[in-house]
């Protein structure tokens, strides 16, 4: 039973059909001759469909691998053009809960390349107060290289205040960056409506295949290119265009985006069914995130996200999954060591708290009885996994050393 | 049962496993995280520790197609085992960090959490066989392969801790046959060299890691009847039976080399002397523990003829040992040898056998000489 939909989710029929398809025939979409017109066609069709889908001009649409690719190419694309123009703007202000391929960009970026990170504050439920934005950008506006907040968090769900920061933004003319892999096609998304300048999605969240993502960039904004070549996507990305995973990715948005206000209804209903249940089989979890009970789309409508005290995340994740049940801690390991998240402790957190952290996402395929399965299995799962306790507690184990006395 | 198999990445714990599964168990693998920031590519001789080793782990249940699971002991690694070893040092003993992580980390801390979680059993790549007799006691016993044999890194097992362990190349005739297995299963580790020195020193500089966590101060190097003989720039940086890099000045009356026979850390104080004197014969252990039950003599605390091992590949020694008790009431093990033996330092492990089997062990607290009286030394 699969409740980790926000780490990756099952490919959709629509996309599956339109992948094999292309990927049965050949042709470069660059090249001038029948097989690369064909090709082409395929992927300005998809291109159109993106746009339809996310609310902006296929001329916007710069596909790339994913959302990582995405993500570094808005980030240094906007901080290196913004201060070739202006040498003074070499901040960025950046939220502290941002996936990995926002946040280590920017920590890359202070260390090589002279920005300066200006960590913006969240609060306990990981949202970037707009107030503290302001209060940024007025401390001194002219040396902002740009402004990156994510459209909602991977971990915990919350959405953040893209609009009000936009805001903020243009009335001195900086530039703003929204990593929107989790809600696009979860939330609704209008990339014009934003105001954002560069936008991030990806198409395995969303139904589509592993390896493809667009970039959606404001036609004004100027970027500097991160990866140099053949130029295929205006200049700004260049590499072989990827048709038959554009193709699928375009089949994949345009299925969610149909069903959305449907689908994320449904899935919301479920994430609070989920939460419900969650707290009365374990009264001690804690839901992590902000909580939408009236289903107002401040949270993402899969997650559901808890720390469970006393326990370690892992320990859960294992206990659940030789119960059947596919979750995640929600972050990422660093080098292979399970370290507390970041997000989490932005949240202020403790580590100890954070360490107990287990992360559900619902998707496409989540069905009413796989959350009952979930709540069943839940409290001796978590019994157990307090009871193996934090790494770190004395050994009742008898050794060489308490034999010794 | 339900198995915990350890998997460091080495062949030995993978083809560990495999026979674990091959056996019907229902077995999960676990790498042990011993650092927060492991090196990305095994560099030098270590074999665990590395993302590499990691992933090798990994690789290798995907091919058993079993789970894999990081577990996190970095902090009880640093307190148990690496602040353990630095403090030993300090203090002028010479600790093996193995055994200790054997004793506190892979036998207690990832055994009790496996328990915990719902395991019978904790399986590692070790040489060594486990015994149990018709009351379901168990024995510890030395592999079928000598020249493998780690059954001395597993002596400070406890009774309770040998009813949770699982050495599945017990009985294999030599490595050579664990790695012709490993390549027959198609696990991709068969020809990964085998590791040696300590894990968490990676360039393999222990002297040079230790310069750097202990403080060294200058002070005197004696000889044997306390008369000073030289200077030395830290006594921790001397091993008992060391012999270069005295540079004493004067040479022995008798002008033969002189060589480590103790370090006296409270004094800062190096004893020098003749070769004979490091011969020792009678060695005090503390912090005595037994492989499963004691014999009977040691409950009467009368003498038992054994044999006695001090490092992990040296040979065998006869001896008499018996085990007395402090004036707290704690056990202590008199071992008189029968020849005496070179090379044995406070602060290493002996342990005890009879035949095949592991009897206890104990820490080397001090190994001396009966025609030296380090008395004289003051």
């Amino acid at each position: 039973m699969y409740l980790d939909h926000a780490a990756t989710t099952p490919i959709l029929a629509q996309a599956l059909a339109a992948l094999t398809h292309e990927l049965s025939r050949s042709g470069n979409p660059s090249s001038l001759h029948g097989s690369g017109r064909r090709a082409r066609r395929v992927v300005e069709d998809a291109r159109e469909t993106i746009a339809a889908a996310t609310g902006a001009h296929p001329s916007e649409v710069i596909f790339t691998s994913g959302g990582t690719e995405a993500d570094n190419l808005a980030v240094k694309g906007l901080y290196w053009s913004r201060h070739d123009a202006d040498p003074r703007r070499r901040r960025i202000l950046c939220s502290p809960v941002e996936h990995h391929a926002v946040l280590d960009t920017v920590e890359w970026l202070e260390k090589h390349e002279g920005a300066e990170a200006v960590w913006l504050p969240v609060d306990s439920d990981g949202v970037v107060p707009v107030e503290a934005v302001q209060r940024e950008i007025d401390a001194d506006p002219a040396a902002v290289a740009l402004i990156t907040v994510m459209w909602a968090n991977n971990e915990v769900g919350s959405v953040q205040p893209v609009a009000e920061i936009v805001a903020a933004a243009q009335a001195q003319g900086i530039p703003v960056h929204s990593d929107a892999v989790q809600a696009f096609g979860h939330l609704p998304v209008d990339f014009k409506a934003s105001g954002l300048d560069t936008m991030a999605i990806t198409g395995h969240k969303i139904g589509g295949p592993v390896g493809v993502g667009a970039l959606l960039v404001r036609r004004d904004v100027k970027l500097t290119p991160v990866q140099h070549g053949g130029g295929q996507e205006r200049d700004i990305r260049s590499g072989t265009l990827d048709t038959p995973a554009i193709a699928a990715f375009a089949a994949a948005a345009e299925t969610v985006v149909g069903h959305l206000p449907d689908e994320a209804r449904r899935l919301a209903g479920l994430r609070e069914k989920l939460i419900a249940g969650v707290v009365r089989s374990v009264p001690e979890a804690v839901l992590r995130g902000t909580p939408d009970r009236e289903q107002q789309g401040r949270r993402l409508p899969g997650n559901a996200h808890f720390t469970f005290p006393g326990c370690e995340g892992d320990s859960l994740l294992f206990l659940l999954d030789l119960a059947g049940v596919e979750s995640s801690t929600g972050s990422a390991c660093t080098a292979g060591v399970p370290r507390p998240s970041h997000v989490l402790l932005a949240m202020g957190l403790s580590e100890e708290e954070a360490r107990g952290a287990q992360r559900f996402t619902l998707g496409h395929t989540t069905t009413d009885s796989d959350v009952d399965t979930l709540v069943a299995a839940l409290p001796e799962a978590y019994a157990r996994a307090k009871k193996a306790g934090m790494a770190g507690h004395v050994s009742s184990i008898q050794t060489a050393g308490t034999q010794a006395g | 049962m339900k198995v915990l198999a350890a998997m460091s990445g080495g062949v030995d714990s993978a083809v560990a496993a495999a026979r674990a599964v091959e056996a019907g168990h229902d077995v999960v693998g676990v790498h042990l995280a011993l650092s927060r920031m492991p090196g990305t590519l095994r560099t030098g001789s270590r074999g665990c520790c590395t993302i590499e080793d990691s992933r090798d782990a990994w690789r290798a249940c995907d091919i058993l197609g079993i789970p894999y699971y990081v577990w996190d002991f970095s902090e009880r690694f640093k307190e148990d085992v690496v602040d353990d070893f630095i403090a030993e040092y300090a203090a002028g003993r010479t600790p093996n960090p193995c055994m200790r992580c054997n004793e506190r980390i892979k036998f207690a801390a990832l055994l009790e959490k496996a328990l915990a979680l719902g395991f019978d059993a904790v399986c590692t790549g070790h040489y060594a066989k486990v015994i149990e007799d018709e009351h379901g006691n168990r024995e510890l016993h030395r592999a079928a392969d000598w020249a493998k044999d780690q059954s001395y890194v597993l002596g400070v097992l406890t009774h309770e801790q040998l009813k949770h362990s699982m050495f599945p190349l017990a009985e294999t005739p030599s490595k050579a046959e664990v790695r012709a297995e490993a390549a027959r299963r198609g696990l991709s580790v068969a020809n990964k060299p085998d590791s040696h020195d300590i894990c968490f020193i990676s360039d393999g500089d222990t002297r040079g890691w230790l310069a750097e966590k202990i403080e060294m101060e200058s002070g005197s190097i004696v000889d044997q009847d306390g008369q000073v003989v030289g200077e030395h720039e830290g006594a921790n940086a001397f091993t008992v039976g060391q012999r270069r890099g005295l540079k004493l000045g004067r040479p022995a009356p008798d002008g033969k080399p002189r060589f480590v026979l103790e370090i006296r850390p409270k004094e800062n104080k190096v004893v020098v002397g003749p070769e004979a004197l490091l011969a020792v014969d009678q060695m005090r252990g503390i912090k005595v523990s037994w492989a499963g039950l004691p014999l009977p003599e040691v409950e009467a605390q009368t003498a038992f003829d054994c044999m006695v091992q001090v490092r992990a590949h040296g040979d065998p020694v006869a001896a008499r040992a018996q085990s007395e008790l402090d004036d707290d009431g704690r056990q202590q093990l008199v071992v008189t040898l029968i020849e005496p033996m070179r090379g044995v330092a406070p602060g290493q492990t002996m342990v005890l056998y009879q035949g095949t089997r592991v009897l206890g062990q104990a820490t080397i607290d001090s190994a001396r000489s009966l025609s030296w009286d380090p008395a004289k030394v003051s």
